[in-house]
């Protein structure tokens, strides 16, 4: 499967796999995306799954997050088959889960306070002053308690991600997606991601699966990385492991070089041939 | 051109039609649960009806004068000026309060949900709930659907009133029909059925206009274009359903 073998984690038990997606199938339209994904995320730690654009890494959180169905292999979530689950049970799966949006996806007429509050009102009964309490402990985590009053239209950036992440830890989820986290964030606010992400895991357990493609970004705190390319998994191990790795595609992703595997030039007729050509 | 049996076009218009009908079914399904947040559903009835109030009543006003207007030009050749109060209730109740209303319904409020919806499909505001276990169908369509589906009738009825209004400050104050015959003919002619008429229109235009509207924000393109799309489609399928729906439920009531 890789050049990496994965010896270690495949010998983890059971109920250490949150994740486990075997012999992944999945297309749009004609055009394949994956072609026999496997991949596993262990409880607890951070997975980073790293790869060039257009690699179906936004994709393969679809299918964790059970919105599309792979044509073919299983996508087990909570060791749960989640082709087989009823859309009650996916609601019931989702519960379980907190998802990061690479713009923050926070609710357009409500204030940060309300944002945070949401789902706690969606999905319980809890008086007011508790909501209030929750929702100030977590907008306090990611250092947001003095914006509650803002509208989403009045957050940078940068802002608007930290308020989407105290949405998404506000009901303790096992898991939490970061969506592309750090893409169009300044220096100071990529940091404070990044050293969240660290802190969610390492303060309150949460197992963190982080889809980027900021290799220095994500190799300081990821545990476990898997290099998507040509839908398969083409490395998988510490991020030491890939940057040491010799294998041509690896060494290109994880050095930024523009010539290698993955081609510069989209697939294109002859430049010359098109040059001397008619134009219609 | 297509020299074949030319179903390209009609096997899109009975797709589209179809996908309409069970958005249509789901919608109704989400809004019995959505019915126990009433917060939610007052919010949308103020944003597609109260903010629509300005638009609606300058409209009614004119409307109505110029039935009046009209109306007493051609009732003067008869010698009948003082059934002007009947002609312009009639028009307005039965036929131009519901009508007009939904027109201006669709290019007010009909756009303004689609493209509120579309903008949030585009910002992932709607998979963000799905992810947080909320259905996007009974938080964010099913409150605006019943929002507008109330609040037509209630723009129909001001819309009514302003255009009698203005039918009155044109035929009375201005060409001087008396107010007795204008108020009293219109009572003794106006009975429920034609009340009823517009009220029925306006719901059946509100359904309409609503479940258009919200439908093709659900379903636009999560791109600037497509809301644009989206939100032109939404006026023109609206326009030509409800003169169409007119044109029936007109001739359903004559029979």
């Amino acid at each position: 499967m890789t050049n990496i073998e994965l010896s270690d984690k495949a010998s983890q038990p059971d109920d250490d796999v949150v994740v486990d997606v075997r012999d992944v199938h999945y297309g749009v339209d004609s055009r394949p995306i994956f072609q026999g994904l496997n991949l596993k995320v262990l409880r607890g730690r951070i997975t980073a799954i790293m790869g060039p654009s257009g690699t179906g890494k936004t994709t393969l959180l679809r299918l964790i997050t059970a919105q599309s169905r792979p044509s073919q292999g299983k996508v087990l979530v909570f060791g749960q088959d989640v082709d087989e689950l009823s859309g009650s049970a996916i609601y019931a799966m989702r519960k379980r889960m907190g998802m990061l949006f690479q713009n923050g996806a926070l609710l357009t007429d409500l204030d940060v306070f309300e944002n945070v509050a949401f789902p706690v009102r969606e999905h319980t009964d809890l008086p007011e002053p508790l909501i209030r309490r929750l929702v100030l402990t977590k907008l306090q985590a990611v250092g947001l308690r003095g914006a509650a009053d803002l509208m989403p239209a009045e957050l940078s950036g940068g802002m608007a991600r930290r308020v989407a992440l105290a949405r998404a830890i506000v009901m303790d989820p096992e898991i939490l997606i970061y969506d592309e986290p750090f893409v169009g964030l300044d220096p100071i606010s990529l940091g404070m991601i990044l050293r969240l992400i660290q802190k969610m895991n390492e303060a309150l357990g949460i197992t963190s699966i982080v889809v980027s493609h900021d290799v220095k970004e994500l190799s300081s705190i990821a545990h476990v990385s898997y290099l998507l390319s040509g839908g398969r998994v083409v490395a998988a191990g510490s991020p030491q492991e890939l940057a040491q790795s010799r294998e041509e595609v690896v060494h290109q992703f994880m050095t930024g070089a523009a010539e290698g595997p993955v081609p510069f030039h989209y697939p294109a007729p002859d430049f010359q041939t098109q040059l001397m050509a008619e134009t219609p | 051109m297509s020299n074949g049996s030319g179903s390209g076009p009609i096997t899109e218009a009975l797709r589209r039609s179809g996908a309409v009908v069970i958005f249509l079914f789901k919608l109704l399904w989400q809004c019995i649960p959505s019915l126990a947040r009433p917060r939610l559903i007052v919010m949308q009835i103020y944003n597609a009806g109260a903010r629509s109030l300005i638009i609606i009543m300058l409209s009614g006003f004119f409307v109505g004068a110029v039935l009046a207007l009209q109306g007493y030009t051609l009732l003067q050749r008869f010698g009948s000026e003082e059934a002007l109060g009947t002609a312009a209730a009639l028009g307005l109740l039965r036929e131009l309060g519901p009508v007009v209303t939904a027109l201006l319904f669709a290019g007010r409020a009909g756009t303004a949900l689609t493209s509120e919806i579309g903008l949030m499909r585009a910002t992932d505001q709607l998979t963000a709930m799905e992810i947080m276990a909320v259905n996007p169908m009974r938080y964010v369509a099913a409150p605006r659907f019943l929002g507008g589906v109330i609040a037509m009738p209630l723009l129909a009825g001001v819309f009514n009133l302003v255009g009698l209004f203005g039918a009155q400050a044109i035929g009375v104050w201005q060409m001087g029909v008396d107010k007795g015959s204008f108020w009293s003919q219109m009572q003794s002619a106006v009975d429920f059925r034609d009340t009823w008429e517009g009220i029925s229109k306006s719901l059946v235009f509100g359904v309409t206009c609503s479940l258009i509207a919200v439908h093709e924000g659900y379903n636009s393109e999560p791109t600037a274009a497509g809301v644009g799309l989206a939100t032109t489609r939404t006026v023109v399928a609206s326009s030509v359903l409800i003169l169409l729906l007119d044109y029936i439920l007109t001739a359903a009531f004559l029979d």
